[in-house]
């Protein structure tokens, strides 16, 4: 089993690494590109059978308190 | 009185602290991060330079040490906490500061002199800084842009919470002078309690003449003066 955490920095925060990376597309001649995020992913390996609503709980609790900081990032939390 | 400066795998401002505090006539010992307890301390300073290699995002492993803790109880307790470039952003990661430090806006890492403009004198760590003078203290850091979101600014503002803010040498607070991109020029900020202040700047390296400047002493004489106060206070 596998938890995937995809961290990005929220809207209002400013993100010059997605703006440089949108100008450097833009002139790459890529169009129509309106914005550019850049975050985190964390793969967590989770042993075999691991209780996915148990392990949603405890990874939504470690995303807030370590994997993301809520005050600049926000997160999305997959488990397959 | 006697300081307790914070040593993490990687600080690296450590030394200069202890120095500055020593050479301004007080008593400075490190401890380390694998320390539960703090020992007799008067004020507490997070160093600057990394911690446990600002993995995930800095200050983020930091704040789980066991010394951490203790500056938790401490600051709790209302002890004075100051923390110094990466030391501000392990004391916004552990939450006794609000507000978070974010990559600089031109992506560039800055090592310069800058100036700063005090906000207010009502705080320990400004109540000494002789009224309009603009402190020259040099900064070296990649992610200091302050932010917050608009609740906390608008707390900041009913509160006085923003100690010192970036300016020009004349104190004003252009964007020209914000080296980083900080929200309204803030450099640092206090706790709603006034006991712990967090800064990017390093005063600590501005504390002689022989290193260009000596204007970072006012900051650690407003500590000073604020614990003889509460010595006085406590004994009273």
């Amino acid at each position: 089993m596998k938890a995937k955490i995809i961290i990005t920095p929220k809207k209002a925060v400013l993100d010059p690494q997605g703006k440089t990376v949108q100008t450097a597309l833009e002139h790459m001649g890529y169009t129509g590109v309106t914005g550019v995020h850049i975050g985190k992913y964390i793969e967590i390996d989770l042993a075999p059978g691991t209780d996915k609503a148990a392990a949603s709980k405890a990874l939504n609790e470690a995303a807030h308190k370590l994997l993301s900081n809520p005050v600049i990032e926000d997160y999305r939390l997959e488990i397959e | 009185m006697n300081f307790s400066v914070l040593q993490f795998p990687a600080s690296n401002c450590d030394q200069d602290a202890v120095h500055a505090v020593r050479l301004l006539g007080h008593s400075a010992r490190l401890v380390w991060h694998k320390d539960a307890a703090l020992g007799d301390t008067d004020c507490v300073i997070v160093p600057g330079g990394f911690s446990y290699g600002d993995y995930l995002r800095c200050g983020a492993i930091a704040r789980f040490s066991p010394v951490m803790q203790a500056v938790k109880q401490f600051a709790d307790n209302g002890g004075l906490v100051i923390g110094i470039c990466n030391g501000f952003q392990v004391l916004t990661e552990a939450g006794l500061l609000p507000g978070a430090l974010i990559r600089n806006r031109d992506l560039q890492f800055h090592c310069e002199n800058i100036f700063l403009k005090t906000a207010t004198n009502d705080s320990p760590f400004t109540s000494q800084i002789p009224a309009g003078k603009i402190l020259r203290v040099p900064i070296a850091h990649g992610e200091g842009c302050y932010f917050a979101d608009e609740e906390t600014l608008a707390k900041f503002k009913a509160n006085n919470q923003i100690l010192w803010q970036y300016c020009d040498a004349s104190g004003n607070l252009t964007d020209t002078a914000n080296p980083n991109g900080a929200l309204q020029n803030i450099a640092g900020i206090c706790n709603e309690k006034r006991n712990v202040a967090g800064l990017m700047p390093h005063p600590e390296r501005a504390c002689e003449p022989l290193l260009g400047s000596d204007d970072g002493k006012w900051i650690f004489e407003s500590i000073f003066a604020a614990l003889k106060n509460k010595t006085v206070a406590v004994a009273g």
